[in-house]
């Protein structure tokens, strides 16, 4: 039977359990998954953790998440809102309601990268001696001092992409990269929302994230 | 006394910036650096999020909102410059083929420590972002920053009070006063504005300052800060 990915938008999220861990995938207005953060909200689960860049951007729906009482913990590099009253997020962590896990963004990245990749953990120089690596294995490799940071795996992962096929390929528009490959290798699940989905497979020198990585497309 | 505004901290920065380099600006003030920089200089710069070769701020009715900085800024590319994903982007960071990084920041410790990324201000939550990624990795760091706070205090110290960075990174600071080298031996000014003494720009910084043989007055244009 030819590989088919596309499902309809009402079952991109099928299975998505109560306690999952969901990467999300976008930075600065680019790349944000918004028609899965949405329709994820109206699924409801509960007890979730999201790995996503930030807790607070306010392109990214990833908030209604937070203030719908779904997320347990947030793992991300910037939790900072942007108005002058508390976003969602700092008003239930200041609340001891939600956990947050800082990471500077490369660490973030790699991290991500390396569970997608089968590599547990690695050393990596940034974040030595701040409080970010506290209670974090340093070791000294020639005359420098590194962090060991732990890979991240997840249940899902929502991404949004420009174009994909039939098989999952997937190609970004600009800076929708992001963090949008990495996410996918890492999750059990990579459901992909795109803004058109090709009826042909796409050129193969354009292609940007194999489909081997991506479990669902929908065009949204 | 002839203290620099803000955009004149960023245009002295820009002098130094060589040509050829791989250049990452920080958010805020730094990113004003490239619209400053020597003539027959080329540089490719680096934005965390994936671009390589940011071009000037794209017009508005031109503008791709995935086509964005490290600042959320809708921007343009220049010729010739490359999208990658965050993980090469931080890998390029991390691996030290990024030859200068210019951040803003609220301390710098006479060692080189940085304190740029959390403020402890209250009710807010924090925000890391590439900064300790860049600030331990980027071959060169100078920062920008004014040299007192509004309240006065130093911000050039023996010991950083805010949540470190990275620590023993920085190489340079330009502030409204004063171009200071961090070397192993501390702080040594290279230049200093007009209109002010040695035991004045001393009195205003919270580390000894040791003078350059050849320290020069701090000279720039004249640029006016709009917004």
């Amino acid at each position: 039977m030819p590989i088919d990915k596309r499902v309809r938008f009402e079952d991109a999220l099928d299975g998505v359990p109560d306690g999952a861990t969901v990467f999300i995938s976008g930075f600065g207005g680019a790349g944000f998954p918004n028609a899965l953060l949405r329709a994820l909200r109206e699924r409801g689960p509960k007890n979730l953790t999201l790995v996503v860049n930030s807790a607070t951007h306010r392109y990214s729906l990833t908030h209604e998440l937070i203030a719908a009482d779904m997320v347990r913990k947030v793992i991300c590099t910037a939790a900072r809102g942007h108005d002058k009253e508390p976003s969602p997020f700092e008003t239930r962590w200041m609340a001891g309601k939600i956990e947050l896990e800082m990471v500077p963004q490369g660490s973030f990245t790699e991290r991500i990268r390396a569970g997608g990749a089968g590599i547990p953990a690695f050393y990596t120089p940034v974040g030595f001696g701040t409080e970010l690596a506290e209670g974090k294995e340093v070791r000294r490799f020639g005359d420098r001092d590194y962090v060991m940071e732990t890979a991240i795996t997840g249940d899902l992962a929502l991404v949004r992409a420009d174009t994909a096929d039939r098989l999952g390929n997937l190609i970004f528009n600009y800076a929708q990269m992001n963090f949008g490959p990495v996410m996918a290798t890492a999750a059990k699940l990579a459901v992909a929302e795109v803004r058109t989905v090709s009826d042909e497979p796409l050129p193969h020198d354009r292609i940007q994230l194999p489909g081997t990585y991506v479990d669902r497309v929908v065009a949204v | 006394m002839s203290a620099l505004n803000r955009l004149q901290i960023t245009w002295r920065a820009a002098q130094d910036i060589q040509d050829g380099q791989v250049v990452n600006l920080g958010i805020g003030l730094p990113v004003h650096c490239s619209d400053y920089l020597k003539d027959d200089v080329d540089v490719i710069l680096q934005s965390e999020n994936g671009v390589v070769g940011v071009g000037p701020l794209a017009e508005k009715d031109k503008a791709d909102t995935d086509l964005v900085d490290a600042g959320s800024r809708r921007i343009t590319l220049r010729p010739g410059a490359s999208i990658i994903d965050s993980s090469w982007s931080f890998a390029m960071i991390r691996g030290g083929h990024v030859d200068v990084t210019i951040l803003g920041a609220f301390e710098v410790a006479s060692n080189g420590d940085l304190a740029n990324w959390d403020m402890r201000v209250p009710n807010r939550g924090p925000l890391v972002g590439g900064a300790m990624d860049l600030a331990a990795c980027a071959r060169e760091v100078w920062v920008i920053m004014e040299h007192v706070t509004r309240k006065g205090a130093p911000r050039l110290l023996e010991k950083c009070a805010l949540p470190l960075t990275a620590v023993r990174c920085v190489s340079r600071v330009y502030t409204d006063l004063a171009v200071v080298d961090v070397t192993p031996q501390g702080f040594v000014v290279r230049e200093f504005v007009d209109g002010i003494s040695r035991d004045e720009l001393q009195a205003k910084t919270g580390a000894p300052l040791a003078f350059a043989p050849d320290c020069k007055p701090l000279k720039t244009p004249a640029i006016a800060v709009t917004d």
